[in-house]
């Protein structure tokens, strides 16, 4: 079982946290920065292999880790995970994200956090290894997208209207703007 | 202006989404979290909009900041409502947020079922491939048991995607549902061999999971792991696979055995280093498991070791860290193959990745012997020196201790070494391990007798210069040696060379500041101190100091605000000033006051409390009192604790039983050591060994210069005993070469040459000092048991189910009231196919009408139009019929198996394993399994089955016979009923044996029909299956008609119900049933009986009489025909004599007895067709000359089969197995040839079934 997955960067800001099993934010935040402190003071030809801080896990937790440019992914995984398996996923994890992304960099997943995530949840699912082949993985992250796209995705068309609104030169606009077809429920106008 | 506010409320909702938030946090990097604080305010604001869109973005900006640390808990409804919406988007951010923050405490969790049980339904696979996920991180115990059976339904999804999703999820389910294991494992172990690897691996994955926390469950699993172990290539299974091996080997030695050839195949092949290196692991695990050796166990080892070694040469620093992990499971049983690579782990060493120093610290631990030992302890005590993190130094300091105490200070030569070593550690700054090194030194000087003068005198020193333990605030945690340095002066002060000294370094003030525990312990053994100057000289001038030391310095501790303390302090003051009253009247007391402190204390073993045994008839948990009521009132609370706590009282009543006896054996040790010469008692002797030596007289172990800090400048205290040590040994050496010369010239037969100049072995190094090591004491009568230590709180627990036991009726997953009558009717509630059998008849017409337009397409339909009508009154009279009797024949069967053989499926299933362990030839590969399986079924099968064939025929005759006479014998309650079936029967046996019934093909179709439509199911098939073969063995008396019948309820049951019938003139009794198992299927014995006993058949035979017994089988897997070897003893008893008599037998399981005849609509078939799941495949019969419907009547007769539609010479026909496999069968026919295209969704049930098939019509 993977009881967490960690991606923070150089400096220990957290860029994606995936916790299997509950710990309260303020918990979160305090293995985040312990296994940080951890993995940050080892050098890049070390093992990737660690015996587990004293907040997450015991004895039978391993944190298992790669460091990317300026990124670390780090599993935390318990004996029943083979270790060169987890590194392995970790490799395609990262690779998915890559083509994903098409050469991804810290901004993407800074940016797109959530995209992230759904990419994760077809490579781990509730702590369990979901699936390893890349393509599969890529296959169904794009069927979701474009299911979302066809449906206009989060903000298609209400922010496209609001970008315009929000870049319109109020004065030059004529008089009877049509700003029937926002998809948006107008708050409480004003009364005169 | 109207547009400008317009604007403004636009802005306001809409002016950051997730990505303007993240920009803005990094905009504002010195006020952040003012910053977020605003957002959240604005966030606050967007949730109470009724659009969903604006509050999906606000609930993806909440999921941000959860990130971030923010507790976002409170917008929890928010995210239900962001769940619900319809939109896939949405509903995805807000599964998202839910599965990052919510909890089994979540109170909105409750208010999810419902709407998580509309996603999982979803048309739209993504919808609930979403619920899933996000259900899978927030599943309660609630959820678990509401949604078990929706998911477990999902399982059987059409499409991969879903399936290997609610696979996984179901170990989730488990954990917080245990009772929903034994229910939905049957499928789950199907998906073992679900067509998709995605599928595949998820189940693989849940089982090794399970596995892993019971593994004993799982054992019986071992033969399918070790089939896909051999035929998967998928290393992410295969991986998980060899670990699961792993686990289950310790219980199963035999199974370590079998896989040892595959798992080194497996070593020599694979180029994935993830592989190999687990298969290693196993083969480790194996070995361990393995007791005895076996014939290539070294080359295994060898093997391992050797590859190993690749690993940790390897440049990357993984593969030498796994190496390392791996060589240190080897160490523990066979250290010496891992010793002879000493040279690469001391280098280790070395390394600069600490995980690699910690993992070869880990080694060494098994590769010191009596000859290295200082030497590696050297090392480690100069790594403690430079190490700089104290994590790495406290770790060193333990494998330190660790290393040298193991086994029993096996390895320790010189224990004065070991002294110093250990007060050499105390100068360690800011280790936690202080009471590590305290409870070594107690240990140490307690039962090594010969030792103890010397670490007196080391504690003395210690003591004395308490202030440089003490001095720091960093050396808290190694003031508790102080204790040990304590506790031992005292308590051997006999050694000390100057009491008083100590005395006065006990009592210093500062002492005060030390933590109560210790101060308790300093004056109790200041006390003992005492006791001894005054033994020394009573009246001296040391004892009146010491006596005015005393009561100068302990009203220091009456004050103390410890409570042992004080209490100590004031009975010793009070002590010694009353011994001064006796004193002053010349009264000699030093006797008594030694006597205080008479006796020796006994180390006792760690577990002997927990192992002393309970006294017969005394139960712990019975109360002594009358039980509070429960009525009782808060304010008698304490009462109730207090009796709560009366069981315990009974404790200390048989412990002092012990003590007693303790005390005896005590005595009669002290007598036994007193009398017995090899007992070397303590003596000094060792000390003055030193004294004499030439040339170190430096060391300061004797000369204790009180004033010498504890850091010796130059050389360490304990390097300077490696020296030593080195001398003497030398001497050692030279004397004994001397002695060996000795020996030669006496004799010179010169056989001796083997102990020359070579290597010094273990044996040749003498201890310094003969060293008694007392041993731990235990309580009389110990419980052997190693008692578990296992977490009770450990969620895992609750999984530890027996998976093997045949499900009860209650054991269901809870389902919606309004589907429970489905899933009634549906025994085994099963696919769509099943569903729709098990809908309403009236429903019927409409979807044959559509049926109709539908499948125009098919072939065999092309001219149904005008039959149809014809052929579907037809197959309402059937359905009728069965609609009304349905049920009944399960509940008969499962009654019955109930009645003649209670389940006892888990002695069973392990000599099942048994079996596959022993001899079962296993299939390298799926293809070998088919082609074992086509061997088998290439047998005669259904109505001649096995060798008998030739037999068979002439028999025949007699075999109605004996059927007619029966019939009039029978004498039971169903007597009458029997009578009909006998009556049946023949008519059937006629029909096919005869082959001139004139059955048309309406009526055979009947017949299959007919059959369901009987109360006794286990009756109503009598095919002469090994019928024949069974009167030519038991001509002799008895008479067995054999049957059998899958168990509808339960997947994996076969009931095989036997008639013996007495033929002889004499009393038959205490017959007795047994059956060789197989790797596959079972007897199902009564619990507590083994595995290869006999069932008693619960009736005895008068001449003539015959009666019915019936017993039930289990099977694993039901694609390939069985034959089981089984034999029934009996006693013949005449008027004079009785005999035992014995019957041998074989049961041959075909597939066809796997099947049952289940009805199916033409639609339902026509769907199951169509969703793909099925594999084809395809017979042709050649030189058939029987009449259309004559044959499809044998197929409906001999194979279980139904028809669901015939047209001309074609039909379609259709049954299901025990474990609801469908089976379709499309036969054609012109002209003498008959050809049979069939799907089903086993491959490999479907070959037998066909080739069973081709073998009844090869008869004819």
């Amino acid at each position: 079982m993977i009881k967490a997955i960690l991606i923070f960067n150089n400096h220990g800001k957290p860029r994606l946290i995936r916790f299997y099993q509950y710990f309260a934010e303020d918990m979160q935040q305090q293995i985040i920065r312990e296994t940080f402190h951890l993995v940050s003071k080892r050098d890049d030809n070390v093992c990737n292999f660690l015996e587990g801080g004293s907040l997450i896990g015991g004895s039978d937790y391993k944190l298992i880790y790669r460091h990317y440019a300026t990124l670390y992914f780090v599993f935390c995984v318990d004996s029943s995970e083979s270790e060169l398996g987890i590194l392995d996923l970790i490799q395609v994890f990262v690779e998915t994200l890559d083509k994903c992304f098409e050469n991804v960099c810290e901004l993407d997943l800074i940016f797109h956090m959530d995209k992230v995530h759904y990419i994760l949840q077809e490579v781990v699912m509730g702590g369990m290894v979901l699936e390893t082949n890349m393509n599969e993985i890529v296959a169904q992250v794009e069927l979701q997208n474009r299911m979302e796209k066809s449906e206009g995705g989060l903000s298609a068309a209400p922010a496209r209207a609001v970008s315009a609104v929000k870049n319109m030169n109020l004065p030059e606009m004529p008089r009877n703007i049509n700003i029937g077809d926002i998809n948006i429920k107008v708050p409480s106008l004003s009364p005169f | 202006m109207a547009l400008k506010i317009v604007k403004g409320s636009i802005d306001r909702m809409f002016d950051k989404n997730l990505q303007d938030l993240v920009r803005g946090i990094r905009n504002h990097k010195e006020e952040e979290a003012k910053y977020i604080s605003t957002c959240i305010d604005e966030i606050k604001q967007e949730l109470k909009q009724d659009n969903i869109a604006v509050k999906a973005n606000a609930v993806c900006k909440l999921t941000y900041l959860q990130m971030l640390g923010y507790d976002v808990s409170w917008a929890a409804f928010n995210i239900v409502e962001v769940m619900s919406s319809s939109k896939f988007t949405y509903k995805r951010i807000g599964y998202l947020a839910a599965s990052q923050c919510f909890h089994e405490s979540t109170d909105v969790i409750m208010l999810t079922t419902n709407q998580i049980r509309k996603d999982l339904s979803s048309p739209n696979q993504y919808d609930t491939g979403v619920a899933l996920t996000g259900l899978s991180c927030f599943v309660t115990p609630d959820l678990a048991r509401d949604l078990a059976n929706d998911i477990m339904t999902l399982m059987s999804h059409t499409k991969p995607y879903i399936r290997k999703k609610a696979v996984l999820i179901m170990y989730k389910v488990f954990l917080k549902y245990p009772e929903s294991l034994r229910p939905a494992f049957p499928r789950l172990k199907e998906k073992l061999e679900d067509p998709d690897p995605g599928v595949q691996s998820a189940a693989v994955n849940v089982i090794c999971e399970l596995a892993r926390r019971n593994p004993k469950n799982y054992l019986s699993l071992a033969p399918l792991f070790f089939k896909l172990m051999t035929s998967s290539t998928n290393n992410w299974v295969l991986i998980k696979i060899i670990k699961l091996f792993g686990a289950l080997t310790p219980l199963e030695p035999r199974l370590g055995k079998k896989l040892i050839e595959p798992l080194t195949n497996l070593i020599h092949s694979t180029s994935a280093m993830s592989l190999l290196y687990e298969c290693v692991n196993t083969v480790i695990a194996v070995l361990i498991s393995l007791s005895s050796g076996m014939p290539n166990h070294s080359a295994s080892i060898q093997l391992c070791v050797q590859k190993l070694r690749i690993l940790i040469e390897d440049s990357d620093q993984n593969l030498k860290y796994l190496g390392l992990l791996a060589m240190s499971k080897i160490l523990k049983t066979h250290p010496k193959s891992v010793q002879s690579h000493k040279d690469l782990i001391l280098q280790c060493l070395d390394d600069k990745d600490e995980s690699i120093r910690l993992r070869a610290l880990d080694l060494l631990y098994g590769m010191v012997s009596k000859k290295n030992l200082m030497e590696i302890v050297k090392k480690l005590m100069l790594h403690v020196d430079k190490a700089e993190g104290t994590t790495y130094r406290d770790e060193l300091l333990t494998k330190i201790i660790d290393i040298c105490s193991q086994s029993n200070y096996q390895y320790i030569t010189n224990f004065e070494w070991y002294i110093s070593i250990l007060v050499e550690l105390t100068r360690l700054e800011g280790t936690r391990h202080g009471h590590l090194i305290a409870s070594q030194m107690l240990d140490v000087a307690i039962r090594v007798k010969a030792i103890r003068g010397f670490a007196v005198a080391q504690m003395a020193t210690l003591l004395d210069n308490a202030h440089l333990l003490t001095g720091n605030v960093q050396r808290k945690g190694i003031c508790e040696v102080l204790y040990a340095a304590a506790w031992i002066c005292g308590e051997f002060s006999e050694h000390l060379e100057n009491p008083m000294q100590t005395l006065e370094a006990m009592l210093r003030p500062k002492v005060a500041t030390l933590p109560g525990h210790i101060q308790a312990v300093y004056v109790q053994n200041a006390a003992k101190l005492f006791a001894t100057v005054l033994k020394s000289g009573e009246g001296s001038a040391d004892s009146t100091a010491a006596q005015e030391m005393m009561i100068e310095r302990l009203p220091l501790f009456v004050q103390s605000a410890n409570l042992e303390v004080q209490e100590r302090a004031s009975c010793i003051l009070q002590l010694v000033k009353y011994i001064q009253k006796l004193q002053q009247k010349d009264v000699e007391i030093a006797e008594e006051v030694i006597a205080l402190f008479a006796g020796e204390l006994n180390p006792v073993a760690p577990k002997a409390q927990k192992k002393v045994p309970v006294p017969e008839g005394l139960d712990l948990d019975a109360w002594i009192n009358e039980p509070p009521s429960e009525s009782e009132s808060e304010d008698e609370q304490p009462k109730a604790i207090f009796s709560k706590e009366e069981p315990k009282h009974s404790r200390p009543r048989h412990t002092e039983v012990d003590e007693k006896e303790l005390a005896k054996r005590r005595e009669a040790r002290k007598q036994e050591q007193a009398n017995n010469p090899f007992y070397i008692k303590a003596s000094p002797s060792s000390q003055k060994v030193y004294q004499e030596a030439p040339g170190v007289e430096h060391i300061p172990v004797v000369q204790i210069d009180l004033t010498v800090p504890l850091k010796v400048p130059g050389l360490p205290m304990s390097d300077q005993y490696v020296k030593l040590e080195e001398e003497r040994r030398q001497k050692d050496r030279a004397d004994k070469k001397k002695k060996e010369k000795k020996k030669r010239k006496e004799k010179r037969s010169g056989r001796g040459k083997k102990h020359d100049s070579g290597p010094e072995s273990e044996e040749d190094i003498t201890p310094a000092h003969m060293v008694d090591i007392v041993t731990e004491e235990m309580p009389e009568n110990a419980l052997p048991s190693d008692d578990d230590d296992k977490d009770p709180n450990d969620p895992h627990k609750a999984l530890d189910i027996d998976l093997d036991k045949p499900l009860a009726d209650s054991e269901k997953l809870p389902v919606r009231s309004h589907r429970a009558a489905e899933v009634l009717k549906s025994p085994a509630e099963d696919g769509d196919a099943e569903r729709s059998v098990s809908q309403e008849p009236k429903k019927k017409s409409s979807k044959e009408k559509k049926e109709k337009k539908k499948d125009k397409d098919r072939d065999r339909k092309k001219s149904k139009e005008e039959k149809k009508k014809k052929k579907h009154k037809h197959e309402d009279k059937g359905e009728d019929l069965l609609g009304g009797q349905e049920d009944e024949p399960v509940v008969q069967s499962e009654e019955t198996s109930e009645v003649a053989a209670p389940p006892s499926s888990t002695t069973a299933e392990v000599s099942d394993l048994d079996f596959w362990l022993s001899n079962a030839p296993v299939p390298s590969n799926t293809q070998g399994a088919a082609t074992v399986a086509a061997a088998a079924a290439a047998d005669p099968v259904p109505e001649a089955a096995s060798g008998a064939a030739p037999d068979s025929e002439p028999e025949e005759p007699k075999d109605t016979e004996a059927e007619e006479t029966k019939s009039s014998k029978h004498k039971k309650k169903k007597q009458k009923k029997e009578k009909e079936e006998k009556e049946k029967k023949k008519k059937k046996k006629h029909h096919h044996h005869h082959r001139h019934s004139d059955a048309g093909g309406e009526e055979s179709v009947q017949n299959g029909t007919v059959e369901e439509e009987e109360p006794l199911p286990p009756m109503s098939n009598y095919c002469l299956l090994a019928e024949n073969s069974y009167i030519k063995m038991m001509l002799e008396d008895a008479d067995q008609v054999n049957d059998i019948q899958g168990n509808l309820q339960d997947g994996s049951q076969v009931v095989v119900s036997v008639i013996f019938e007495n033929k002889c003139e004499s009393f038959l009794k205490s017959m007795e049933f047994n059956v060789l198992d197989s790797l596959n299927s079972k007897l199902q014995r009564p619990e507590g009986s083994g595995a290869h006993d006999g069932l008693t058949v619960p009736f005895q035979l008068p001449p003539g009489v015959s009666n019915e017994a019936r017993f039930v089988f289990t099977m694993q897997s039901i694609v390939m025909p069985q034959k089981l070897k089984g034999t029934l003893t009996f006693i013949v008893k005449n008027e004079d004599s009785s005999t035992h008599e014995k019957l041998d037998f074989k049961l041959h399981f075909t597939c066809t007895s796997y099947l049952i005849t289940t009805p199916c609509y033409s639609d339902a078939f026509a769907k199951l067709l169509e969703s793909g799941d099925l594999k084809c495949s395809s017979v042709k019969l050649e030189g058939i000359s029987m009449p259309f419907h004559h044959l499809l009547a044998r197929i409906c007769f001999h194979h279980h089969f139904s028809v669901v539609e015939r047209i001309d010479s074609c039909a379609s026909m259709y049954s299901r197995s025990i474990q609801g496999h469908h089976v379709c069968l499309l036969v054609k026919t012109s002209d003498q040839t008959v050809s049979i295209d069939a799907k089903c969704d086993e491959p490999t049930l479907l070959g037998n079934v066909l080739d069973e098939i081709k073998q009844t019509f090869s008869q004819c």
